[in-house]
């Protein structure tokens, strides 16, 4: 062995002395988180077919404005503020979702868990455990260029409001015309905003908020109350990472399903026979 | 009887190299046992340090086959049998001889946070807390300072930070004495500045590698990182406390 270190570690990028293949959970990391941001940006791009009968996509969700010459584009009673703003530049699509999609995005950018995948995948600081991290000159964590990271609460207060604001789809989509009903896309909506509810309230940041603050949880009947919300947003918080993959996952899956069926591409089986 | 092939580091500060030895090993030893052995039939002169051999007294940490662990309580039956297994010191502090490195540094961490400093006691002359208030606490008691997690921690095995970041270990050890219900020093500020929780980018492999199951990040650092944050960080937090402070609050 050529050059070897005290102790027998090498020093330098990805250098291990580790026989397992702790490769593959960065890998796999860079590759789904890749894979969405890629899907993500091309559909938000797109500003059309994120409407289907009563199915919002919640890449879209909410509508701010609504361009009602787009293909399965949302009916403008359906926009917050009403038809596309002429302020709006030319070389941009006509697209809602650029109004809204900085709130997930900045949501789970500054997520502690995703922190960590991708310090760990895309920013090898390290790539493993007890491998070595990407050279830099002087490493600084969490403090300087990283600092905004701590705001991270306040894209929290966004992503419970979205919470309400997809769940709300869902139950619009329980109704077709005025017609109660119910159909696969009523129910992949539902799945979504509860994966994101389960997502949302694992976060390390509520935990905080709701109880993780206090130092002593039985002083008083207020304290006792946080107490049980804290018990329930740690059971939450131990399945956070399960439930950051799943409710990405969904997310783009409920966007593809909505926008496949208003292409035509796929049909939604329900109880309105068609839209 | 079954043989086993090790490589073993050799070596002080000044240089070494690995040594490759055949060891006789039987069913349900564990490295330790097998590094031994080598001292008593090969190499009288191996420096190991060790105490318990049962996983408590946070003596025998060692890195095997590139990770950091106790030795004692590292089986053989975990490797396939002709696997060839590597014990080399942990990396993140000097080194003394062949597997015994000088972990002094850790301690001088330790006196750097504010100890335990309890409200007075009750009436009745006794301190008293319930069984939810400490709970969470308990869970840090548990560390063994095997100091594991200080080896594997990238800020100060590899970033070569140790000015800058305590380590993990130190702040399970802060969290323990900040979430007490009983404690009343603000450690806050040492956090943020000394200790430096904000060097910690939450990578989790303190955790990792934690013999006793300690979830060191996401039950320690973060919930300490969340408490700066609402100390230094936060616009709203840090209003709130203006007005209370000037209408006369708590
Ligand atoms: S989570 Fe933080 S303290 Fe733990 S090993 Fe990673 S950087 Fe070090
Ligand atoms: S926290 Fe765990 S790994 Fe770190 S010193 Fe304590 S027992 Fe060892
Ligand atoms: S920690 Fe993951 S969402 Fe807040
Ligand atoms: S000898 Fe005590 S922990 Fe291994």
């Amino acid at each position: 062995m050529a050059d070897i270190g005290i102790g027998g570690h090498q020093p330098g990028f990805g250098s291990t002395v580790r026989t397992d293949s702790w490769k593959r959970g960065p890998v796999l990391t860079f590759l789904g988180l890749s894979a969405f941001i890629v899907y993500a940006t091309w559909a938000a791009f797109q500003g059309a077919h994120y409407y289907v009968g009563p199915y919002l996509s919640p890449f879209y969700s909410p509508v701010l404005f609504v361009e009602p010459s787009a293909l399965g584009a949302a009916p403008v009673e359906h926009a917050w503020l009403g038809a596309w703003p002429a302020w709006w530049p030319a070389f941009l699509p006509h697209s809602p979702s650029f109004f809204i999609l900085i709130f997930p995005g900045a949501f789970r950018l500054t997520c502690y868990y995703y922190r960590k995948a991708y310090y760990r995948s895309f920013a090898t600081t390290p790539p493993g455990c007890a491998v070595g991290p990407r050279a830099q000159k002087k490493y600084h964590g969490e403090t300087r260029l990283l600092l905004f990271q701590n705001l991270h609460r306040y894209a929290l207060y966004f992503a419970i409001i979205f919470v309400f604001i997809l769940y709300y789809d869902a139950f619009l989509a329980f109704s077709y015309h005025g017609v109660p009903g119910l159909g696969v896309g009523t129910l992949v909506l539902l799945v979504n905003a509860t994966l994101l509810a389960c997502y949302t309230f694992g976060c390390h940041s509520f935990r905080h908020l709701v109880g993780g603050r206090l130092d002593c949880f039985s002083c008083n009947a207020a304290c006792g109350v946080q107490h049980g919300i804290w018990k329930k947003a740690t059971f939450l918080n131990e399945r956070h990472m399960p439930f950051a993959w799943l409710s990405l996952c969904w997310v783009g899956f409920t966007d593809l399903y909505i926008r496949l069926i208003s292409m035509g591409l796929l049909t939604d089986l329900n109880t309105w026979e068609g839209f | 009887m079954a043989e086993r092939h090790f490589k073993v580091w050799r070596g002080d500060a000044g240089g070494g190299q690995f040594e490759e030895y055949e060891v006789e090993v039987e069913d349900g030893m564990v490295v330790l046992d097998a590094l031994h052995r080598i001292q008593a039939h090969q190499a009288n002169d191996l420096a190991i340090r060790w105490n318990c051999k049962a996983g408590k007294c946070g003596s025998c940490s060692m890195e095997i086959n590139g990770k950091p662990k106790l030795a004692c309580m590292n089986r053989l039956s975990d490797y396939p049998e002709d696997f060839t297994i590597v014990v080399q010191p942990i990396k993140a502090f000097p080194l003394i001889k062949d597997l015994v490195t000088d972990v002094a540094w850790n301690y001088e961490q330790n006196k750097r946070i504010e100890p335990f400093t309890p409200r007075p006691r009750g009436a009745d002359g006794e301190h008293r807390m319930m069984q939810d208030d400490i709970e969470r606490v308990q869970e840090f008691r548990k560390c063994i300072e095997c100091f594991l997690c200080q080896d594997v921690c990238h800020v100060l095995r590899d970033q070569d930070r140790k000015d800058a970041f305590a380590g993990p270990r130190f702040m399970i050890r802060a969290a323990s004495l900040d979430m007490h219900p009983l404690d009343t020093a603000d450690r806050i500020p040492a956090l943020k500045e000394e200790l430096g929780v904000g060097m910690c980018n939450i990578t989790k492999c303190c955790t990792e590698v934690c013999p006793e199951h300690i979830k060191i990040t996401d039950n320690g650092i973060i919930p300490l990182k969340e408490r700066v944050v609402s100390r230094y960080y936060d616009p709203l937090m840090i209003l709130l406390r203006k007005l209370k402070g000037l209408f006369g609050g708590t």
